[in-house]
């Protein structure tokens, strides 16, 4: 009805009844008992007519936002059950979070079973489609590249021999039961069952980390059953199609395992590629977003989903090419974007894959209670059996073979935990429904046996291996940060070995790395990374992304009392500082009655300095809540102190070489008396954030003064003569406040690559 | 580390200064005879092989830390112990005793020989940083590894190597040392440091 509309929010309201009234007369008019009473009962279920009745406030229409409100509701369940099994301590700290969960699918199953509704099952699109992919671009773009090189050998030899091992083996020994078992199992034929082996035998990645991430085993292993359980995808994917197609023929020629092992190299190298060029368009495109600093973390997400639906249209392998995709575009794309996007981005990603495995987690559990099931004692029960020799024995055996041309060899304890880790999960079941019950009338019984082995290997395996490997006292992962001595010695060595097998004459993998590198830094970076940025040396990002981090560990702890762990507040710069000889001063020793002099004087400058300091403080900066509580005179006392202290240095000792930002830095965080006031000193590193960013011009220019005086110790001793002590103490006195200033600045904006940032703090709105 | 790849070779020469050769330095004969014609093709035929000589292989031009890799070559320590210095050239057993720090260790040792292979190898590397033959690392050596391995990017690298230099020189004395007075002065990296320093050379690669 064509209403008065006087107001455009009656005139929606109208217009949202009015298409509500259509919908309501599709459903059938006697639905009261379903979905509550509401106006619609007054319809004459002819949608022409309409009797006029009382202006609908307040109506409810479920079926309007069914899907959204499910999909919501259940994401909303997933987040709560991970939030309440981390509230209960000890039972997170036993049973691990996939178990759990499994546990909370089956019983919200149950209830909906109760019900009478049907429960929803997982289904193969939606995992596929939505559910996984974030779980594998979180995988993908935080790899350990290096590890993962390192040991690629023996991941790919996991991962396809293993897997083809598996196969062959669980399906070839299911067949034979299947044969032997006669009258209930005699229709399952060979191909069907290399078809079920095939599917079973895939390391699941979803479920390794899931248990993986809780037990904290060192990195090696870590890497080993991981990347196995990337890697194998596109073995799997093989397999299966291959197994699917011909099934219905009944038969495999020769010619069809050629063309498969043809398949499996185009499926794997494919998906690479596909990946590689989409991390590719993602870096370049991440070079020019500084202006755009905000939808940067889409184009990572984004570009990444293209790389795997692209991969799957062509039935390759998209996880590899996702996998592919992240490792490509992480060290251009993080070299161009702000740090603001970078924290975006890991926080979405582990967001996502967090809420994807837990749904996908809870969605096994109630699809065990919704799906058809068949159970047939003799087959689960040798499949559980089969699966676990295969794995056992695959393990053992390929390690045997890797041992012999690996260096650091795989111990059996090593072992034990690869073939342990071994676990299925979601992928497994998804593809077995996927298949086709017309083909495959087995369909039911694949079904319940694949459940019974994820929910062994998840239940038993992912229980008793925390307990096992600290029974077996496994080497646990290093809590260490990466540390500036690690990446330098890294390099160096790097640089050695690649130098010793020139001079051997001999091209090894390090020499190939090495041309790699040697490319990748003349010509491709300078395409993929913005401005600046794409010459800068591998040790020096990383220095400077390590002096950020302690920068905003300095300024988020307070700066108080609890110093960063990285930066050590036991040893300063005086103690490693080479104090020269007293035989080699040139200068004449000053007495005290001067040097007396000499601090008041630097101490009433310093005074003038402080207030400017506190000033700039006050305006610039964001308000500190704890700035009315100061102590004036405190803080006065504290910074004279502590400003004196760095005088003495001056005085005592002829002047260092140049003071780099580290040792400003290590000076006022390792000073002792500087931390003595708790209250006070929250406030206070405002100022003394010195955050050491030589890459710009400012600073270096600052420092480049000393300098060019400073090479030589002759040089320096003469700036420090009686003659000219106010200019060079007055330079000095200038860098602790040049320097916060510039750095201040930029502890404001977002440190990018271009030194006139602008403030990112601004709303976003335009 | 590396391997040395097997290749064709012609009838050993010297097989008795082989065999000694081979239990000094754990080589085997076919590996010594193909670092051997590589020795004469390096040093052109001569007996000694001289800097020079090795600052001739083009692949090593580009390396940034080239000088202190062919100095490696000619540093007593590394072939005699007890003797510090530098000689002007080598002989084919020096170079070979040299390479054999960069031999897989082989399999079935004791953990005590690992770990003693282990720590001549990090005694080279050691030695490396050690230009002085002091016994320690000094913060100036230290930069000035730094600086060499970033030696490629001008004067960015110079002022950016002194930063990290310190920083680095700073955890080594905290990891090594732990609390220190402001007066207390820490010399330099001992090789007990270093070993501590160097726990995460990981030789986790596989060969090739």
């Amino acid at each position: 009805f064509p209403g008065l509309l006087s107001s455009p929010g009656e005139g929606a309201l109208l217009g949202l009844c009015a298409s509500l009234k259509p919908g309501r007369a599709a459903s059938s008019p006697d639905t009261g008992t379903g979905h509550g009473g509401s106006h619609g009962n007054k319809n004459p279920g002819n949608g022409t007519t309409y009797s006029k009745k009382p202006f609908p406030v307040l109506s409810f229409d479920y079926e309007h936002v069914r899907l959204p409100f499910e999909i919501s509701l259940w994401v909303l369940l997933a987040s709560l059950m991970k939030l309440g099994f981390h509230l209960i301590p000890r039972v997170s700290s036993i049973v691990p979070e996939s178990c759990l969960l499994i546990v909370v699918g089956l019983l919200v199953g149950g209830l909906i079973k109760m019900v009478g509704e049907d429960p929803p099952v997982l289904e193969s699109k939606i995992f596929f489609f939505y559910l996984l992919p974030p779980i594998i671009l979180d995988a993908g773009y935080f790899m350990p590249i290096r590890q993962f090189t390192e040991n690629l050998g023996t991941i790919l030899m996991f991962a396809v021999v293993g897997t083809l091992w598996n196969s062959f083996f669980v399906g070839g020994l299911l067949y034979g039961v299947c044969q032997l078992e006669g009258h209930k199992l005699a229709y399952v034929d060979l191909l069907s069952c290399l078809l079920f082996g095939s599917i079973i035998s895939a390391v699941d990645p979803v479920a390794v980390l899931a248990v993986f991430e809780e037990i904290h085993i060192n990195e090696l292993l870590h890497i080993l059953v991981f990347g196995e359980s990337l890697l194998n995808d596109a073995v799997t994917v093989v397999l299966y199609h291959l197994f699917e197609e011909y099934s219905s023929v009944g038969s495999i020629t020769f010619m069809d395992v050629f063309l498969g092992i043809v398949c499996f190299l185009v499926v794997s190298l494919g998906g690479i590629v596909v990946g590689a060029i989409y991390g590719i368009l993602a870096a370049f495109t991440s070079r020019f977003t500084s202006h755009t600093r905000v939808i940067e973390p889409l184009f990572v997400f984004v570009y990444s989903y293209m790389a795997y639906l692209s991969a799957e249209v062509f039935h390759l392998s998209g996880i590899m090419a996702l996998i592919a995709c992240g490792a490509v575009m992480r060290p251009y794309v993080e070299a161009n974007i702000s740090h603001k996007s970078h924290t975006t981005i890991k926080y979405f990603l582990k967001m996502w894959s967090s809420v994807s495995d837990t749904l996908i987690f809870i969605f096994l559990g109630v699809s065990t209670v919704a799906g058809p099931h068949q159970w047939n004692w003799t087959f689960v029960v040798a499949t559980v059996i089969f699966c676990l020799v295969a794995r056992v024995l695959g393990v053992v055996g390929l390690t045997f073979v890797i041992n012999k041309f690996r260096i650091v060899k795989l111990t059996s304890k090593d072992q034990f935990i690869i073939a342990y880790g071994g676990l299925r999960g979601a992928i497994a079941f998804s593809l077995v429904y996927l298949l086709n019950p017309k083909h495959f009338p087995m369909r039911n019984m694949f079904l319940t046996a694949i459940i019974t082995v994820i929910f062994f290997t998840v239940f038993v395996q992912g229980m008793t291996i925390r307990p096992l490997v600290d029974l077996l006292a496994v080497k646990k992962k290093q809590e260490t940060k990466r540390s500036i001595n690690e990446e330098i010695h890294t390099q160096f060595l790097d640089h050695l070995l690649t130098g010793i097998e020139d001079i051997c004459g001999h091209y090894g993998h390090h020499h190939w790395k090495d041309k790699l590198n040697r490319f990748n830094k003349k010509y491709v970076k300078k395409c993929l990374i913005a401005g600046e940025r794409s010459k800068e040396p591998q040790l020096i990002a990383f220095y400077h992304k390590m002096e950020m981090k302690q920068a905003i560990e300095l300024v988020e702890s307070g700066g108080g009392a609890k110093l960063p762990s990285a930066l050590p507040s036991t040893v300063s710069m005086q103690n490693i500082q080479p104090k020269k000889p007293s035989q080699d001063r040139a200068l004449p020793q000053l007495s005290k009655a001067r040097e007396e002099e000499i601090r008041k004087i630097l101490r009433t400058n310093l005074q003038r300095t402080r207030q400017r300091l506190r000033s700039y403080n006050r305006h610039t900066l964001i308000a500190d809540p704890y700035e009315d509580g100061w102590n004036e005179m405190l803080l006065k006392r504290k910074k004279m102190k502590e400003l004196e202290k760095k005088m003495n240095n001056y005085l005592t000792v002829p002047a260092p070489p140049p003071d780099s930002p580290t040792i400003t830095r290590a000076r006022l965080a390792s000073d002792p008396q500087a931390w003595g006031l708790k209250s006070v000193t929250e406030s206070i590193p405002t100022i003394k954030v010195d955050l050491a960013s030589p890459q710009s011009p400012e600073s270096v220019n600052v420092v480049d003064e000393f300098s060019k005086k400073g090479s030589q110790p002759k040089e320096e001793e003469g700036g420090l003569t009686m003659k000219v002590p106010s200019p060079a103490k007055q330079r000095k006195d200038k860098t602790p406040d040049e320097e916060p200033q510039q750095r201040l600045m930029r502890c404001l904006s977002d440190p990018g690559p271009a030194a006139e940032e602008e403030d990112e703090d601004e709303p976003f709105l335009p | 580390m590396i391997t040395i790849v097997m290749g064709s070779f012609q009838s050993l020469p010297d097989d008795h200064q082989y065999r000694t050769l081979s239990q000094k330095t754990g080589f085997s004969l076919e590996q010594i005879a193909i670092l051997h014609n590589r020795f004469k093709q390096l040093s052109q035929n001569e007996e000694t092989l001289r800097r020079d000589d090795l600052k001739t292989i083009q692949d090593l031009e580009s390396n940034p830390i080239r000088s202190q890799i062919i100095e490696a070559f000619f540093d007593s320590r590394n072939f005699q112990k007890d003797v510090v210095g530098s000689v002007e050239e080598i002989g084919f057993e020096e170079f070979l005793t040299v390479m054999s720090y960069f031999r897989a260790p082989p399999q079935h040792i004791t953990e005590e020989q690992r770990e003693e292979i282990r720590r001549a190898k990090l005694r080279f590397l050691f030695n490396m940083h050690d230009t002085d033959n002091d016994g320690t690392i000094t913060l100036e050596e230290y930069r000035h590894v730094v600086e060499e391995l970033l030696s490629r990017s001008g004067a960015l690298g110079r002022e950016t190597a002194k930063g990290i230099a310190d920083a680095a020189m700073l955890e080594v004395a905290s990891i090594s040392v732990g609390p220190m007075a402001p007066d207390e002065f820490y010399e330099g990296i001992t090789f007990e440091h270093f070993l501590k320093v160097c726990q995460f050379v990981r030789l986790y690669a596989e060969a090739t």
